[in-house]
């Protein structure tokens, strides 16, 4: 069946997506050229000063680069391998409980946080962990002083991974949930008649059983380095923890539009986007070639 | 299922159970605090006895936000965002799912822009570029740019090419073997078939454009024209860290001249449509997760 004389129809239904793609992707692509630039913002893309790569240069001379190069990959790794850890560690727990309604209810709370923003949930973290707040009163019943949670430097970065499990962790589940119940429950019938006990099981037959899904979420989660969570980050951090809370897309924020340092923090998030981009497509060709995934 | 009955196995059920019962709760109590703190009287939340209950109930925060125009506009601009943004990625991402659904044979160009849009999903120009972009399209301020500036819903697209991928081929080619031109099939019969993926797609929508606050913040220069998110970042959860040092004195001072009863309020006055649509959400995400994935 060859539909020949469909395809400007099919042009036509793709119009206002391309429209869309074109206006706010690709067209702001060009717009990268300032990174190569001393940017006037009163004389344009075309009216400023051709520079060659002294921004990039001037970059990798800051002390700031370093640190906020530090501070994303430290918080993004922290991140990568909690999320990996306590989603599997949840999902075989729930998948031990055998009373359904229970489970479902678990399930019901431990989602909510992943649809909430991080502006309401910074605004709730800050307020927990306030100094005269529920977890600093909790410590004072066993005799701590009063901690300043939000502005110690080196307790902020544990702070951002551990909220983002918090928020993350139950969502993350499902995915894991979903290839448990995939497991043939007749693996354990078999199991059982041969003598193995509950953690006989676990080992050689959840455990095999989810290990394929796990280590595609690895892979896929390779591209997210360089992305320590720019909303999570730039609610909650604040200028006395710059130090270890810093991260390239806050600093980018903060050069470019509060400073109108235009041409340095172009040059910083190009950098960043190509780094991205290569991570990205390497991640997605280590998991069409290991585990048969397809995005599309 | 198999049902252990060894004591030691009860007993770790039940530890099990317990363990699950903390987990959930620690997921809850943090946003149960806030609704509690914004019922209770403002000198008890300064003082952080707030716990569990309200203390001395009140509705006064409630009372004082209903007469907070700014509030109720920002509401107001959030709700229209979230109807012009759901409903425009709606109607782009069926009408880009279907051409590029078909295969290279049916649609020639097909897989030439589909790599366009891939690229475009993994590589952007970063902030700067897009900013100057809106700019020069006189954009600033004007309630588009937080339907638009997200760009194209790519992930979505996605989505729903993979979801029609896999409707049967026989259904179509009947369809146009009875004369049905391809808006006709699509309208009639892939859109009533799609249901689920369409609903999860829209849900996405709807809470990516409630939650968002960056855009707000970056391309609206009234105040009066900020989404309710940013609204929130700004006025609740940005503290000015520059004028406290250290000093906990200082510190103390400033977490008691916060309005923390009013905030709370907003912050769950906030959270509202998210826990009104969150049944549904909770039914459709959780199948949205597993329906992207390529069945072959």
């Amino acid at each position: 069946m060859r539909n020949k004389g469909f395809s400007k129809h099919y042009y036509l239904m793709l119009l206002p997506g391309y429209i869309w793609l074109i206006m706010f992707s690709i067209v702001p692509m060009f717009g990268v050229l300032i990174a190569f630039q001393d940017y006037q913002p009163v004389r344009g893309v075309f009216g400023s000063e051709w520079v060659g790569l002294e921004n990039f240069e001037y970059m990798f001379s800051l002390n700031d680069s370093k640190v906020i190069f530090f501070n994303t990959v430290f918080i993004a790794l922290l991140k990568i391998i909690a999320h990996l850890i306590v989603p599997v560690i949840f999902a075989l727990m729930l998948h031990e409980v055998q009373v359904a309604i229970f489970k479902r209810w678990v399930q019901t709370l431990v989602y909510l946080p992943h649809f909430l923003s991080w502006v309401i949930l910074s605004g709730i973290i800050m307020d927990v962990f306030s100094f005269s707040g529920p977890v600093n009163n909790l410590l004072s019943l066993f005799g701590v002083d009063p901690v300043l949670f939000m502005g110690k430097p080196e307790l902020f970065p544990y702070l951002i991974v551990g909220s983002d499990v918090w928020k993350e962790f139950g969502f993350n589940t499902i995915i894991y949930l979903a290839a448990l119940t995939g497991i043939n429950p007749s693996l354990y019938e078999a199991a059982a008649l041969d003598g193995a006990n509950r953690w006989h099981r676990l080992r050689h037959i959840t455990l095999p059983g989810i290990a394929p899904t796990a280590l595609l979420l690895l892979i896929l989660s390779l591209g997210n380095v360089l992305n320590a969570g720019f909303d999570q980050v730039f609610n909650l951090y604040n200028p006395l923890v710059y130090s270890t809370g810093d991260i390239i897309d806050t600093w980018v924020y903060r050069e470019g539009l509060l400073k109108l340092q235009f041409g340095l923090a172009t040059a910083v998030g190009l950098l960043k986007s190509v780094v991205g981009f290569i991570l990205i497509t390497l991640s997605y060709y280590l998991a069409s070639r290991f585990t048969n995934y397809r995005i599309f | 299922m198999i049902r252990e009955t060894s004591a030691a196995s009860r007993l770790f059920d039940i530890m099990l159970i317990i363990f699950l019962v903390v987990i959930s709760l620690l997921c809850i109590l943090p946003i149960w605090y806030t609704l509690m703190v914004s019922l209770s009287q403002k000198s008890a939340a300064a003082a952080g006895i707030v716990s569990v209950w309200p203390i001395g109930f009140n509705l006064n925060s409630y009372k004082e936000i209903m007469k907070d125009a700014v509030f109720f506009n920002s509401f107001w601009v959030s709700i229209q965002r979230v109807v012009l943004g759901a409903a425009l990625s709606f109607v782009v991402t069926i009408l880009m799912a279907y051409p590029l659904s078909k295969t290279t044979r049916d649609f020639r160009l097909r897989n030439v822009l589909m790599w366009i849009l891939v690229f475009m999903m993994m590589f952007s120009g970063g902030l700067i570029p897009l900013y100057q972009t809106v700019k020069a399209y006189g954009l600033i301020d004007s309630i588009w740019v937080l339907v638009l500036s997200g760009g194209l819903p790519m992930f979505n697209v996605i989505l729903v090419i993979n979801f029609f991928r896999n409707l049967p081929k026989e259904l179509e080619e009947s369809a146009f073997v009875d004369g049905a031109g391809p808006w006709y099939t699509l309208v009639k019969l892939f859109v009533p078939l799609s249901v689920p993926v369409l609903a999860t797609i829209t849900l996405f929508s709807i809470v990516g454009h409630w939650n968002e606050f960056f855009s707000g913040l970056v391309f609206m220069t009234t105040p009066e024209n900020y989404p309710l998110q940013t609204y929130i970042q700004q006025m609740v959860v940005q503290m000015d860290f520059t004028t406290i040092n250290t000093d906990p004195e200082a510190l103390k001072r400033l977490s008691e001249l916060s309005n923390q009863t009013l905030n709370a309020a907003k912050i769950f006055i906030a959270m509202i449509p998210i826990l009104i649509i969150y049944p549904f959400l909770q039914r459709f995400f959780v199948h949205g997760i597993t329906l992207g994935s390529v069945k072959e």
